[in-house]
């Protein structure tokens, strides 16, 4: 069960032609592929597309009535490869994934499908990672669209937009025989909007129909000499048949006047920030009205020539607005204006910086440098004249005075005792060589763990500390989750390394879900999950790999055995590769799982324990070593009113989740007696009560009796 | 840092009237829960409103920000932007007063519009909560700031009014929005919006309203930090020990005025933590150093500070003193939040070592011990391990009791040999020094601070405090030794391991030959 649960919302996805739709963008879309009649669609999570996945599996009842098959991939791989459905057949199909990791991991499947072509329309829904809030490395789909010659929509971010992509998407695919990418950017996908909805359709052959009607044509094989027709394919057919589709439905748009001194070509994508930069220079209304001429590409590849040659024709200059690099659009642009014997400067990149989120301020300090140099008769006098001191204001400079606030591992989280461990083995033994992975255990790399020296991709952690096996007096150590293993980590990392004999220690993190992508149920999932097959053991899957060497731990939280093990996985004579399989429930998803169960039951009358942790706050000496062991959100520091005490003393809040890694590592590293573990016992039993209640008072009586024979303070 | 603050008000050809609204906060703190109101909020009033946020592993309990734009719906369809900019934003509501002050430094805050709406209450961030020392940063910083950044500015602990009313900061959150009347929707509108929510309502109304008063109550700024309390206030006690210690306290009158406060707290933690005569020996102790002040008082109320703290050393009796009181009962009691009918257990998580029985030992018998490796070995052997020590049992807590009321024996215990050793030592450097370099005299009780905690934390301490004193003899005789003494000590208290002392010890050893000492004189 994923962590945010969209069973209300999906409701929406029902409703017909007419009515209004409001809701986050991938409900957006996933409305929009019903209302497209797609027959089946695949995806692996990641955020942004997380929710999409999340969407779509709350919603498998509504899309089952419909006809519609959803596949829970288990890699972006895979999920690419299901588009081959659309390769013989005329159903449409749709996946979705983060991009550009996502990508780069399905890019064999897509480069064999563009090869081919598709018969039925094939969307490919790529969730681009790119600016604030991002996880991944910094790079462009749009590279992938044009190596493979896969066509790359990329809409303005409003709902109707992004609905209408969807439907131009499948026809472009359809009338090309090419498979779509549709880009939606981080925020876009979490927009919330509205738009008028149309009715779903059922898909116009089911999956279950073509099963029992196969269908073959060895010329969309990639296989030579098919492979070498379906290049010139591709440019002799497909991409004029691309062209004309997009010229005729007009699917990039012109905004603004006809003519103009100056023009601004912009992705469909930055619209929104272009629109709003003009807004506050006044060139432009709220509603799309602007001064200034505006060739918008909701289709970013491939580019119209006759569409740009035009609208460059009789301008000054024209600026790109093109976000991240290479500058492909600018580039190739430049190349069609040069061929055409074009006047305009081309411009952009220079103006706007090469790399980077285009922010509000960039956006703004570039359209206004643009056209401060092209036309600044269309600017507002102050922005003329941008370098009156009395413009600005000067405001407090807080630089060093806000603590920088990086994502950490949550209140509880089960993945910390694994790297408390982890750092009193580094204690005993050494600092190590740690190939980190792609998942939430990849914080370790941030304070207070420190650990970890690289990460080459989800479920190549163990492969990507290959080299290091060789004799040496250290072995390295490398870290993958449960999503990880099962997403390629499974022969890439354990399979890999058994052929290999690595001589390396392998630590899989097992927290029952792909956790850090919103807690999606996996195959070693402990849950019962009715449409999937779970509790799927790792260490079975490890050991069928042929690893002798397996540990299974099943609760993490217990910090000397997991200390105690690694030391021995470090150290043993043992060959080949050790594997460690550490096993605790995600908190996150625990809580969310669990508390609902809780208040159910406190408030049935059932006997329900619910722990947490404290500090003695005059035992506490404030060394603040149980924090550089855990990082825990609850466990904080607070100043006491005690002239006496030079630094302030750990405290654990009321968020304290009782996960007892304070304890653990307070016991396993020698800490200190401040921690104790204080466990409420809700609708005790009678007896329990009695016990409890006599026990206080013996204990009140002795407490009293030496309260008596010493001076006692007001605290 | 400079924005434009003379940039157009939403004005444009018809730009007006969008309410830019930025929500920071950190992850797990529900600012998708207000974000998600205040849509429901804007669109149940007639108006468009369109929201961003990048959820997302990225923002797992870091700092994160949600965005809302809104204006009076038409029949067209407006334009708006999914991100906030700098200078460009009309409300900023910060969950935490350090998100408030990225919110400053991000330029969104700015004083031709901005109202900033924040809780004033602090999540530490791992940074500040890490060092061994104390890494909080300034609050003080942030709240100017965000008096000269906002064009109004509310602040109010809407962290602690959402506990104190059962539920989390965003209801809190969006009470002081509709509290700070910068939206243009009355508050019946946002009840309605908890309301249709439909989970949690009747705590998140209370949390909602505590929230609405607050940052109506007081519209200008926090209330600073409540002030200690008065010390040395005996509640009970035997007679004669009372008397004996009101003896004690008139002592403390002799010493200089700006030492007395600190005297009076240092005496009631020594005789709390041993007995009254015990503070006869910390004033005796205080008293002998006083006498050799310059007049300013620093040195004496260093030592009354660091001789109190020294005396009252942390050791088994001491934690099982503490972990037994009928105070900590109320305490743990009050901080669970136990109500009637519900029980609380307490399992208390120690590890003693060898070293903690031996010291535990009469003086004598426990060197004899610690002298022979095998003989301790099996002392180790047998503590030296994990024990959870349920308390609210007679078996747990009498093991405690008993271990407590060891305190009348603890002077003929061998820590307490060690421990005074160790005292006499440290001291002995400060009768030294103060006559002729009373500040470096004063940074040397201060260095007392660097001992704290217990088994390897302690050792560790005890070792860097060796470490900074031992760069005593470089440092006699300069004019600057003090100041260096004080960088040593804050150095040593930046990292665990003590690589920032190293340096700084290395930039010590380094330093020129001490000048005469004529020169210093």
């Amino acid at each position: 069960m994923a962590e945010r649960s969209f069973a209300k919302e999906v409701q929406q996805l029902k409703i017909g032609a007419g009515e209004e739709f409001r809701g986050e963008g991938i409900l957006a879309i996933t409305k929009a592929l019903l209302q497209c009649g797609v027959g089946y669609v695949a995806g692996y999570q990641g955020a942004p597309i997380s929710h999409l996945m999340d969407v779509l599996t709350d919603a498998e009842d509504i899309m089952e009535e419909l006809g519609v098959h959803l596949e829970a991939s288990a890699s972006e791989a895979a999920a690419g490869a299901t588009l081959a459905a659309s390769v013989h057949y005329p159903i449409r199909g749709a996946v979705a994934w983060k991009s550009t990791v996502g990508t780069n991991v399905a890019s064999d499947a897509i480069a064999n499908l563009a090869s081919g072509g598709v018969l039925g329309g094939a969307l490919i829904i790529v969730g681009e990672d790119y600016g604030e809030g991002s996880s991944i490395m910094q790079e462009r789909s749009h590279s992938f669209a044009m190596k493979s010659q896969v066509w790359l929509l990329d809409p303005r971010p409003s709902l109707p937009s992004i609905v209408k992509a969807v439907s131009d998407g499948f026809e472009l695919s359809e009338a090309t025989n090419t498979p779509v990418m549709l880009e939606v950017r981080i925020r876009s996908c979490h927009v919330h909007g509205r738009f008028i909805a149309k009715d779903n359709q059922r898909p116009k052959m089911t999956m279950a129909e073509a099963l029992e009607n196969p269908q073959r044509d060895t010329n969309r094989i990639v296989l030579p000499p098919a492979s070498f027709g379906h290049e010139q394919e591709k440019v002799k057919v497909r991409w004029p048949a691309a062209i004309e589709f997009i010229k005729s439905r007009k699917l990039n748009e012109h905004f603004g006047p006809a003519d103009g001194k100056v023009g601004i070509i912009c992705q469909g994508g930055m619209y929104n920030g272009v629109m709003r930069a003009l807004q506050r220079l006044g060139l432009a209304d709220l509603y799309g009205e602007s001064r200034v001429p505006i060739y918008c590409l909701n289709v970013t590849y491939p580019l119209i020539r006759d569409e740009i040659v035009e609208f460059c024709a009789g301008k000054d200059a024209v600026m790109v607005v093109e976000e991240g690099q290479p500058d492909h659009i600018e580039q190739a642009i430049g190349d069609m204006l040069y061929k055409a014997g074009g006047t305009a400067r081309l411009t952009g990149k220079g103006f706007l910086p090469m790399a980077g989120e285009y922010t509000g301020p960039v956006m703004l300090a570039g359209l206004t440098d643009f056209l401060r140099t092209y036309q600044p008769d269309l600017l507002p006098d102050r922005e003329r004249a941008p370098n009156d001191p009395d413009e600005k204001i000067a405001l407090p400079d807080l630089g060093g005075k806000v603590p920088m606030r990086p994502p950490g591992f949550c209140t509880g989280c089960p993945e910390r005792p694994i790297f408390a461990a982890m750092k009193l083995v580094e204690k005993k033994l050494g600092v190590h060589h740690i190939a980190a992975d792609i998942g939430c255990h990849l914080f370790s790399i941030m304070p207070p763990f420190n650990l970890g020296a690289t990460t080459m991709g989800y479920g190549l952690g163990p492969a990507s500390a290959s080299a290091f096996n060789v004799a040496a007096k250290k072995r390295p150590i490398a870290v993958m989750g449960d999503g990880g293993f099962w997403h390629n980590g499974l022969t890439s990392g354990v399979g890999n390394a058994v052929f290999n004999e690595q001589d390396g220690v392998i630590l899989i993190v097992d927290n029952y879900y792909s956790a850090a992508t919103g807690g999606q149920d996996i195959l070693s999932s402990r849950a019962d999950n009715a449409r999937r097959s779970t509790q799927h053991p790792i260490t079975r899957a490890v050991e069928g790999l042929g690893a002798t060497w397996v540990r299974q731990i099943d609760r993490t939280y217990d910090v000397g055995k997991m200390r105690d093990t690694l030391t021995e996985a470090l150290t043993t004579e043992h060959k080949g590769p050790k594997v460690i399989v550490a096993s605790s429930e995600c908190m996150l998803n625990k809580q969310r799982r669990v508390k609902p169960q809780m208040a159910a039951a406190v408030k049935a009358g059932k006997r329900v324990v619910k722990p947490r942790f404290g500090v003695d706050e005059d035992v506490c000496t404030g060394d603040h070593a149980c924090i550089r062991l855990s990082g825990c959100p609850s466990l904080s520091v607070k100043k006491l009113d005690d002239p006496l005490r030079d630094d302030p003393v750990a405290a654990i809040d009321t968020s304290c989740v009782g996960c007892g890694n304070c304890g653990e590592v307070a016991e396993a590293a020698v800490l200190c007696p401040s921690f104790y573990q204080a466990d409420v016992v809700f609708n005790p039993r009678p007896a329990e009560t009695r016990r409890a209640s006599w026990r206080a008072g013996i204990i009140g009586w002795l407490q009293r009796r030496r309260d008596r024979g010493r001076l006692t303070f007001a605290s | 840092m400079n924005v434009h603050s003379a940039m157009p008000s939403p004005s444009g050809a018809d730009g007006g009237g969008i309410i830019k609204l930025a929500i920071l906060a950190v992850g797990g703190q529900g600012g998708g829960v207000v974000t998600s109101w205040i849509v429901d909020l804007a669109e149940q009033a007639g108006y468009y409103a369109q929201s961003t946020s990048v959820p997302g592993v990225a923002q797992r309990t870091g700092a994160t920000i949600y965005y809302v734009e809104m204006l009076p719906a038409t029949d067209r369809t407006p334009i708006l932007s999914l991100m906030p900019a700098a200078g460009d934003v009309d409300i900023v509501l910060a969950a935490e007063l350090m998100e408030a002050g990225r919110a400053i430094q991000r330029g969104f805050v700015t004083p031709d519009r901005t109202t900033l709406i924040t809780s004033s209450h602090r999540a530490f961030a791992v940074s500040e909560k890490a060092a061994p020392g104390s890494g909080i940063l300034e609050t003080a910083p942030i709240l100017d700031a965000a008096r000269q950044a906002a064009a109004r500015f509310l602040a109010a602990d809407l962290d602690t009014l959402a506990v104190q009313n059962g539920s989390v900061i965003s209801a809190s959150l969006f009470g002081a929005l509709a509290g700070s009347e910068a939206l243009p929707f009355p508050r019946e509108a946002f009840e309605a919006t908890i309301r249709r929510g439909g989970k949690g309502i009747a705590a998140s109304l209370r949390a909602f309203a505590a929230g609405y008063e607050a940052v109506r109550a007081d519209a200008a700024v926090p209330a600073p930090a409540p002030v200690a309390a008065e010390p040395g206030r005996i509640v009970d006690g035997p007679p004669a020990q009372r008397q004996a210690f009101g003896a004690l306290v008139k002592r403390i009158e002799a010493l200089p005025s700006p030492a007395q406060e600190m005297a009076r707290r240092g005496l009631q933690k020594v005789v709390d933590y041993q007995d009254v005569r015990y503070g006869g020996e910390y004033l005796d102790r205080v008293a002998a150093v006083a006498a050799l002040d310059d007049g300013s008082g620093t040195l004496a109320e260093a030592a009354a500070k660091y001789i109190a703290n020294a005396m009252a050393y942390d050791d088994v009796i001491r934690v099982a003193d503490l972990k037994t009181r009928a105070r900590r009962t109320e305490r743990v009691r009050r901080e669970v939040g136990v109500r009637e009918g519900e029980i609380l257990t307490v399992t208390e998580y120690m590890h003693p070592r060898g070293e903690e029985i031996c010291g535990l030992m009469p003086a004598r018998l426990g060197a004899y011990v610690e002298r022979r490796p095998k003989l301790f070995g099996i002392v180790d052997r047998l503590v030296n391990r994990g024990h959870r020590v349920r308390t609210d049992r007679l078996r747990g807590f009498a093991m405690l009791y008993v271990l407590a009321a060891l305190r009348p024996a603890r002077r003929r215990l061998l820590r307490h040999r060690v421990e005074v050793a160790h005292l006499e030592a440290w001291l002995g450097h400060v009768h030294r020094l103060a006559p002729t370099e009373p500040a470096l005299a004063a940074e040397v009780l201060k260095c007392r601070r660097l001992v704290k905690g217990y088994s390897d934390t302690h050792a560790r301490g005890e070792a860097k405090f060796d470490k900074v004193l031992s760069a005593l003899p470089l440092l006699e005789g300069r004019p600057d030794g003090a100041d260096w003494l004080r960088r040593l000590r804050e150095a040593a208290l930046v990292d665990e391991m003590g690589s920032a002392l190293d340096g700084a010890l290395k930039t010590v050893a380094s330093l020129d030959a001490p000048p005469l000492k004529e020169r210093t004189a």
